[in-house]
């Protein structure tokens, strides 16, 4: 029955998506039109041909098949994204690389968001959703409710992906920072995260443990605040029902200070708190010792839930946004360090009494190093959002930097210790393929790194300072083209460090691979799904 | 264990919960950080009451600094003003021909003609004033519409071929694709390489002599050498707005060129031209 209600609403979809493809009022529009109706006919195909067979065993213990899909989504986008960077960085050190023949498609204003949503999105995206499906159910002992519903989330999302990548090359975008896809393309994402909700929620509510483990709140106010701050930016009223073009509900200041305590909150629930949930799994258990303080997981998740969410204002900055929205923006930032730090003491301090890891474990090291950018990260924001330090670094490459020493130190390497944790669970592998080709990734890794926020440090105070030179008798010394020509070694540096962190990635998919098909063999069987007490 | 082992740390007790393997310690939360985060949201408080913060029903707390980025903008600005404000009376009405002999008056006008270019002639004419292609080059002494400094700060003040301002500079040159033929067009590319020294075709340029002596000879002279009152510029020299190669000479006789210049005065002070004025003069080329 379940098989002939699909089908008809798989037919449905294929017909409209063909119909609104012809009546089509703009390229983007078309081709994302064609792409739903591909998918739709194909998964009707698919689905028909699965009606009326014999259905198997019902599935018994964790539903982990979903999660090996994520992993590797997770490590293919990431190289995407990485390698979108690269190259973005490379046509910023030389213009000559926004080709003449791929104007409007791949130069760098078509290419920057491609890099920001493949990262956070595609890269950062599927590594919170596998690594909080495979979390949950471990943590409450419990198989993923819902059944297929989490194959939904999984496509689904893949899905979002590849539309707002193909809307990004074809110039379909809103043009609101990290919110760039269009009106029909955050339906259907708001579609799939509500799916999210349900399946992790679900999980939750049939948990056999008796409580809820800290990283599970850190991912319950994560999907939840994010599906907030979604729908809010993304009020908008279609220009035309067959068009990809929208109107934002908001104008003005209005809207940019909701597109702000967006953006800042991304930053805050999706970079920061989901992948804190990731921290507080995986580094205890490759550490194989005790959280810290129980005490201090709760306080700071409040707190860090609570101040996160006031802290946009800072983005605008002498602005046309009123000074008391600005200076409370300043203010919660920086009551918002300690509860940040929180989560960085809670993860280096439950290393106590495995210090000697770091020397024979390059997992737990780059553990430990994304631990430390993410402090060195959590301090530097609430410092560049003091009013007289902004003055000096917003709209510098201070602000890149800063970006990238938390999405690249902290987001990246926890990302990366957690794949390498997970492959070999997963494929039922006694160990990795190679330890030693994890140490070269964590070195490429993290001099890249280094390489890429010390020369946006270098470079983004510099301009501040350019911009701001003024002679004795207050007039200007730079013109803006002066800045940029000052800017070009870093530029190179930078782009060398974006060459290292990629190299890094690929090393780490070989090692992935090699493990998944050829690693050793585990000799027993998976544990069986039980409560721990 | 019978005895404790007083060299080996212990572990402090945990919560008693267990998730997957994994245990919490019941640690107290850390002194310092604590303490430190106290001490921001004391901090906090004490700001939000120094700086404008709190929204109430009709506007927000001012503070008791009365700051606003606004106000202290407007002092910074008022502050550089009024330091220079003398100069700048004096630069307003200064008789410009005669402006180098005033040491004080003409330092400050070249020095503040150098940020004003900065800020607002670099993006077309290059932070060094070399010039782009269809931008002119300011270093040297070829002039389209004049080089002697009254008439530079004309230029900036009206511009050029704009419709903000009644007088700025104007000049059409004829798309001469719409009158002559291509074959012609050839010809007269052909001239003017030969008058500017090129190589060129001998047969095609003596061709092309008559056919620029009938149509081009009114604005650029039978000299080729320009006329500044139209901004017809010189054809002999080897210096050119939009290049002197073939293609580049036949898309100008063919399609022509406009190339526009905003009226500056309607955006900048007196004093302000005049600075940039001064500071083009002295570039290299003034006349």
């Amino acid at each position: 029955m379940w098989n002939y209600i699909k089908i008809s609403v798989l037919g449905l979809v294929t017909l409209l998506a063909a119909i609104a493809a012809n009546y089509a009022r703009d390229v983007p529009y078309m081709v994302h039109m064609i792409i739903v109706m591909l998918v739709a006919a194909g998964l009707f195909l698919w689905t028909v041909r699965q009606t009326e067979e014999p259905a198997g065993p019902a599935p018994i213990g964790y539903m982990d098949d979903v999660i090996r899909a994520g992993v590797a989504a997770t490590a293919f986008w990431g190289v995407i994204g990485f390698l979108a960077g690269t190259f973005i960085a490379a046509q910023l050190a030389w213009p000559a690389l926004n080709f003449e023949w791929a104007q409007g498609y791949a130069n760098f204003g078509r290419l920057r968001p491609l890099h920001t949503s493949a990262v956070i999105f595609a890269f950062g995206g599927n590594a919170l959703i596998c690594t909080s499906f495979y979390i949950v159910q471990r943590t409450c002992a419990a198989r993923l409710w819902g059944g297929n519903l989490a194959w939904f989330v999984f496509w689904g999302y893949q899905l979002f992906i590849v539309l707002a990548a193909t809307g990004y090359l074809l110039g379909a975008t809103q043009s609101k920072e990290y919110a760039e896809p269009e009106w029909y393309v955050d339906l259907w994402l708001t579609v799939v995260w509500v799916a999210y909700l349900l399946v992790f929620l679900g999980t939750l509510i049939k948990r056999k443990e008796p409580h809820i483990y800290v990283a599970n709140w850190f991912f319950l106010a994560f999907i939840v605040t994010v599906a907030m701050l979604h729908i809010v930016n993304n009020l908008s009223v279609p220009v035309s029902i067959f068009g990809s073009r929208s109107v934002q509900l908001f104008a003005g200041v209005q809207d940019a200070m909701t597109q702000w305590w967006y953006g800042h909150n991304a930053v805050g629930f999706f970079l920061t708190a989901g992948f804190l949930g990731m921290m507080y799994y995986f580094v205890p258990k490759q550490a194989e010792r005790p959280v810290f303080s129980y005490k201090l997981s709760i306080i700071h998740f409040w707190a860090l839930i609570f101040l996160y969410i006031w802290a946009g204002p800072h983005h605008l900055h002498y602005t046309a946004l009123p000074d008391w929205a600005s200076t409370l923006g300043m203010v919660f930032s920086i009551i918002l360090w300690m509860p940040s730090w929180g989560g960085m003491i809670n993860g280096l301090m439950t290393l106590s009494g495995a210090w000697d890891k770091i020397r024979t474990d390059p997992i737990i090291r780059m553990m430990v190093v994304s631990i430390g950018f993410y402090g060195m990260s959590t301090f530097e924001g609430p410092m560049m959002s003091i009013r007289a330090v902004n003055s000096l670094s917003h709209y510098t490459d201070w602000t890149i930097g800063h970006v990238h020493s938390g999405a690249l130190g902290w987001n990246g390497m926890i990302t990366f210790g957690a794949l390498y944790f997970l492959t070999p669970r997963l494929w039922n592998r006694s160990g990795l393929y190679s330890l030693s080709l994890v140490s070269w990734h964590f070195w490429l890794a993290t001099i890249g790194i280094v390489l890429y926020a010390a020369s946006m440090w270098v470079t983004g105070i510099m301009e501040g300072l350019m911009w701001r030179e003024v002679d004795a008798q207050g007039f200007l010394v730079n013109s803006f083209a002066d800045t940029v020509a000052a800017k070009f070694p870093m530029y190179v540096v930078r782009m060398l460090g974006g060459v290292l962190f990629v190299a890094g990635g690929i090393i780490m998919c070989y090692n992935l691979w090699m493990t998944a098909t050829r690693g050793p063999a585990k000799e027993q069987a998976t544990p069986v799904m039980a409560p721990a007490e | 264990m019978s005895k404790k082992d007083n060299n080996q740390p212990v572990d402090p007790d945990t919560t008693g919960h267990s998730w997957d393997g994994i245990e919490e310690f019941n640690n107290p939360l850390p002194k310092w950080w604590l303490w430190t985060f106290y001490a921001t949201i004391v901090w906090g408080i004490g700001y939000t009451i120094a700086y404008p913060a709190w929204p109430l029903i009709q506007e927000a707390t001012p503070g008791l600094l009365k700051y606003s980025t606004r106000g202290e903008v407007v002092e910074e600005i008022a502050a550089v003003e009024a330091a220079n404000e003398d100069l700048n009376v004096q630069l307003a009405s200064a008789d410009l021909t005669t402006l180098p002999e005033n040491a004080e008056l003409h330092r400050y006008a070249v020095n503040g003609g150098r940020s004003l270019f900065a800020a607002n002639c670099s993006q077309c004419h290059g932070s060094g004033a070399a010039g782009f292609i269809g931008y002119p080059n300011l270093l040297d002494d070829d002039w389209l519409w004049g080089g002697d400094i009254d008439t530079i700060a004309y230029t900036i003040n009206h511009g050029i071929r704009n419709d903000q301002s009644p007088d700025s500079h104007w000049s059409e040159m004829p798309a001469f694709g719409e009158i002559l033929e291509p074959e012609e067009i050839q010809t007269v590319v052909s001239y003017v390489q030969s008058i500017s020294g090129q190589e060129h075709d001998a047969d095609l340029a003596a061709a092309g002599e008559e056919i620029f002596l009938d149509q081009c000879s009114a604005c650029h002279l039978e000299t080729g050498m320009g006329e500044t009152s139209l901004g017809a510029p010189n054809l002999t020299d080897a210096i050119w707005l939009y290049g002197g190669d073939p293609e580049a000479l036949t898309e100008t006789i063919t399609y022509s060129r406009f190339g526009v210049m905003p009226a500056w005065g309607l955006r900048l002070s007196e004093a302000e031209v005049n600075a940039l004025a001064a500071y083009v003069h002295q570039l290299g080329g003034g006349q």
